[in-house]
């Protein structure tokens, strides 16, 4: 009766086999690494870069343990972290001459050192969260109000444009936070101005009322239409961050969007805090201007001369210098979109701009005036310019819908249209939550974690053997299982493993005894009761099941609760907890089972079996009190 | 070996009157704490900053408040943690200045003071996420208490989830009381521990629960004083060894895990010992008041030997 049939044993096999490869390539650990990846969309990674990566090294006497191309990026093993911080600089010196224009990222960064064929498999340490390797945590929160009232803004200066357009005369047109009022002086306008509306503003929705003598039309922005600006301004944001991380040379950053206006920004391995807000709290700015094309500039711009008066010298992206006069035509807060895009005859590459109310007046009127000329933008950040573009103008340029075309590739367009847009549309954003660990701390919070889980691991080891005997190392076994099988789904799935969540480890595993205790319990009470040794087992494992599957579902509860409610650490601890309380129902139960069976199951004549001292009382009691 | 060399079954039941009326005077002095001393919440619950700091040599924790005190922010908490050379400063959140630049400032001027300080941890929360966060933990808690609750109640029957769950939250309760009388720092691994030990003791309850149900199936002779007292003593070895491998766990933990899990150990310890007193005590008895019968658990009448296939409790019989 306890034996179990052949596919039963290859299944706990094949758990054995998997669960074994994928917990491996934990204990080959990490060793330093350097990975090169592109800082911009236009610089490609490919063998040439990688020679390049080589030469370096070669040049700096640094020899690697491994140099590969993998995916968008190189990965430089090196022995031990002074090869590492040298092998940086050097690549940092030949693949980035100039720090201020970087095309690459040069990141420090840990390596797994398991053997190739383990990769090959995709098994993968443990990711470890930024409370055990050390970093940076940032949560930010999108002033979507904000984004909202700016777009309303914009919005009122169509409305006031249309109107001047379509000839229909209001007494004034406010912006009350999100909302637009417009007064008329009768009915017959206001029904005008509606037509208007509806067929000009599909996002805005109207209210119109009668004000003593007046008539108020009262626009707001539709609920769809907030939702799809806020989903932009968020979206905005996200490419925005992930521009100027790659300036900060993190080997993979983690930004995320989290609920509806957040964003989450880990930085593992990164110490310098100040610098990372100082980057991330930046704002752009964007500026249109004219080229000064004037004989001088000219001169200035070969470098022969000097630059004029009331101009300035800027790079553009490939270096080129271009002098641009100090005057601003517009800024940023008249851009209302820059899209890439295909010209419709030409089907050339373009960038397409979109300007506000106030912007597409002021743009006529400069593009009217200076057809054939250079106007220049100029994207500022951190007080330093970079022109973006410099077209020429081919006409003049009215209804606010602005095309840049000519001399750029997709990916170029796609680029200036990126950079357009971080120096416009972003929403406010607020660090709401940041944490900081120390590279130490972090290491010592594993060891801790580390120490917890082996020490709680043997004592319940030794004490199970000492009160269960042979079965006791039966479920010894099976807990040793629960803990390679555990670690090898977190592998698998990657999931974030913190110290929280190896404190849910020991948790789980003083847990998942409950259920070897309780068989255990089980067998001796019907050895007490005089059944024979394997029915004695066989009644053991089946009574203890239904109570094992109930008090598991009832913690995995508790578990699942924590999983949607909780949030950073609890999470953390939540993941590990219920994947713990899954394994541990496998291993416990099924795999501890068939260890029993295998060792028992073919002694036909058991007499007795080795759980340690079964008790009997002396004659009847009231514990075998029978019907 | 064996520890529980118990003769005849143990007649819990009759002092299931005094033993909950421990438990109550524990549960009310566990409110009484709360309201009237709070919980020492953490940065994350109340919003601001906390740092930690190393020195080389054991912290002068009157300098650093010294230090502190001098930037001009108002409410600063500055004491050991784990060991002398480790300090944890602990700012509200302030007016007009920015987390970003509150924890620089206070490193600056710490670093000027005694250059051997390095930061070791930051950690900044804003105003907003505190809010969420009890409200999520309060979500949290009501999810586990339902859910279980629907459990229960569908496995067993509505009497055995009322008791669970209220010998179960009056562990919760005195967990916190806990917090609040010796102002030990509610943290969310607290609040993670504390959810965790309301699934697990109710593991306790269900083993005992289960067993009833079982007895009332196979001594048709025992009254439910009889058939509960039966319940406990046959599981009450179990409880005390799987608690004890349990609370080993923990204790590891404790020893071992360092300061950020020391917190998130005790909630588990004083958890598991009150688990086990309510599950034992408290549950079976508010069941019994609660008026189980055999005709509750054994579906079908008494009589019906053979188990019906669409029964939800098939599973427990064998």
């Amino acid at each position: 009766m306890n034996r179990y049939p052949v596919w039963k044993y290859v299944i706990i096999a094949i758990a054995l086999v998997v669960g074994g490869l994928y917990a491996l390539p934990n204990f080959f650990g990490e060793s330093p690494a350097v990975q090169v990846s592109a800082a911009k969309p236009l610089v490609k990674i490919d063998t040439g870069t990688l020679v390049q990566v080589e030469a370096a090294l070669k040049t700096a006497g640094i020899s690697a343990d491994l140099v590969a191309l993998e995916g968008n990026s190189i990965k430089v093993r090196l022995a031990n972290t002074d090869a590492q911080l040298k092998a940086k600089d050097a690549i940092q010196k030949t693949l980035v001459p100039d720090a201020a224009n970087p095309g690459y990222v040069v990141a420090l960064n840990l390596l797994s050192r398991s053997p190739a064929w383990l990769s090959a498999l995709h098994a993968s340490p443990m990711y470890l969260g930024l409370d055990l390797r050390g970093g940076v945590h940032f949560m930010l929160q999108v002033d979507m109000q904000a984004a909202l009232t700016k777009r309303a803004e914009s919005l009122s200066g169509d409305v006031r444009t249309s109107l001047r357009e379509k000839s229909i005369r209001h007494s004034g047109i406010n912006r009350n936070g999100q909302t637009i009022e417009v007064g008329f002086r009768d009915a017959a306008t206001l029904a005008a101005a509606k037509i208007v509306f509806q067929d000009q503003f599909a996002d805005l929705q109207t209210v119109d009322a009668a004000e003593g003598a007046e008539f108020k039309l009262t626009a707001s922005i539709k609920p769809e239409a907030a939702r799809r600006i806020q989903d932009q301004a968020l979206k905005q944001n996200i490419t925005t961050l992930h521009n100027r991380i790659n300036e900060l040379g993190v080997a993979e950053p983690v930004i995320q969007q989290q609920g509806l206006d957040r964003i989450v920004v880990q930085l593992p391995g990164v110490q310098d805090t100040a610098k990372a807000k100082d980057i991330l709290g930046r704002t752009a700015t964007l500026e249109v201007r004219m080229v000064d094309e004037s004989t001088e500039a000219r001169g200035a711009e070969a470098g022969t001369g000097m630059v004029p008066f009331g101009s300035e010298r800027y790079l553009e992206r490939n270096g080129q210098p271009v002098i641009v006069k100090k005057q601003v035509i517009l800024t940023g807060e008249n851009l209302t979109d820059a899209q890439p895009g295909f010209d419709s005859q030409t089907q050339e590459p373009t960038v397409n701009l979109n300007l506000d109310a106030k912007g597409t007046r002021i743009f006529r009127d400069v593009t009217r005036e200076n057809v054939g000329k250079r106007m220049a933008i100029l994207l500022f950040e951190k007080g330093k310019g970079e022109v973006v573009t410099a077209p020429v103008i081919r006409t003049e340029i009215g209804g606010g819908r602005v095309q840049i075309s000519g001399r750029m590739t997709t990916v170029e367009a796609n680029d200036t249209a990126l950079l357009l847009r971080a120096g416009s549309l972003a929403a406010p954003m607020e660090i709401i939550e940041e944490t900081t660990i120390g590279p130490s701390l972090g290491a010592e919070n594993i060891a801790k974690g580390f120490y917890s889980v082996t020490w709680g691991f043997l004592a319940v080891a030794v004490f199970m053997c000492l009160y269960y005997m042979l079965f006791g190392i039966f479920s010894s076994i099976a807990l040793a299982f629960n803990l390679l099988l555990l670690v090898a789904v977190l592998s698998m799935l990657q999931a974030t493993l913190t110290l929280p969540g190896m404190a849910a480890m020991a948790l789980v595993l003083g847990m998942a005894i409950d259920a070897n205790v309780l068989i255990n319990e089980r067998i001796r009470e019907e050895l007490r009761n005089g059944a024979s040794a394997q029915a004695a087992i066989h009644t053991g494992y089946d009574r203890a099941w239904a109570t094992i599957f109930d008090s598991n579902i009832t913690t995995l509860i508790a578990g699942l609760a924590l999983l949607a409610f909780g949030s950073g650490p609890v999470r953390g601890f939540a993941v590990v907890h219920c994947l713990g309380i899954m394994t541990s129902m496998f291993s416990g139960v099924f795999f501890s089972r068939g260890v029993v069976n295998f060792w028992y199951g073919r002694q036909n004549r058991l007499k007795t079996v080795s759980i340690g001292t079964v008790w009997r009382p002396d004659g009847g009691s009231a514990l075998k009190t029978e019907s | 070996m064996e520890f529980f060399r118990i003769k005849r079954d143990i007649p819990f039941m009759r002092h299931a009157l005094v033993f909950n009326l421990v438990s109550l005077a524990t549960f009310l002095a566990a409110v009484f704490f709360l309201f009237s001393k709070g919980l020492h919440l953490s940065v994350e619950f109340t919003g601001g900053t906390l740092l930690e700091v190393t020195y080389s040599q054991p912290a002068d924790l009157a300098g650093v408040r010294n230090t502190v005190a001098q930037l001009g922010f108002a409410d600063v908490q500055v004491q050991n943690f784990g060991t002398a050379r480790d300090v944890l400063i602990r700012l509200p959140v302030q007016k007009g200045v920015s987390s970003a630049q509150q924890s620089n400032q206070v490193m600056a001027a710490l670093k000027e003071a005694d250059a051997t300080a390095t930061m070791r941890r930051t950690e900044f929360v804003g105003p907003q996420v505190g809010d969420e966060l009890a409200a999520d933990g309060l979500k949290a808690l009501a999810f586990v208490v339902v859910g279980i609750m629907i459990y229960l109640a569908v496995r067993f029957e509505w009497k055995f989830a009322v008791a669970a769950i209220i010998a179960n939250l009056h562990d919760v309760v005195i967990i916190l009381g806990f917090f609040a009388f010796f102002q030990w720092e509610f943290s969310l691994p607290v609040l993670a521990a504390v959810l965790a030990v309301l699934g697990y003791s109710v593991n306790e309850s269900v083993v005992i629960f289960d067993r009833i149900r079982e007895n009332f199936r196979r001594y048709r002779k025992m009254n439910t004083v009889e058939i509960i007292n039966n319940a406990i003593t046959s599981t009450i070895s179990r409880t005390i060894i799987t608690h004890g491998s349990t609370q080993m766990m923990v204790l590891s933990m404790l020893l071992f895990g360092g300061a950020t899990l020391h917190y998130f150990a005790l909630a588990l310890t004083i958890g598991i010992l009150f688990g086990i007193y309510s599950s034992v005590f408290v549950a079976a008895a508010i069941a019994m008041w609660l008026g189980i019968t055999r005709e509750d658990l054994v579906k079908g009448g008494v009589a019906k030997k053979d188990i019906d296939p669409n029964d939800p409790n098939a599973g427990a019989t064998v």
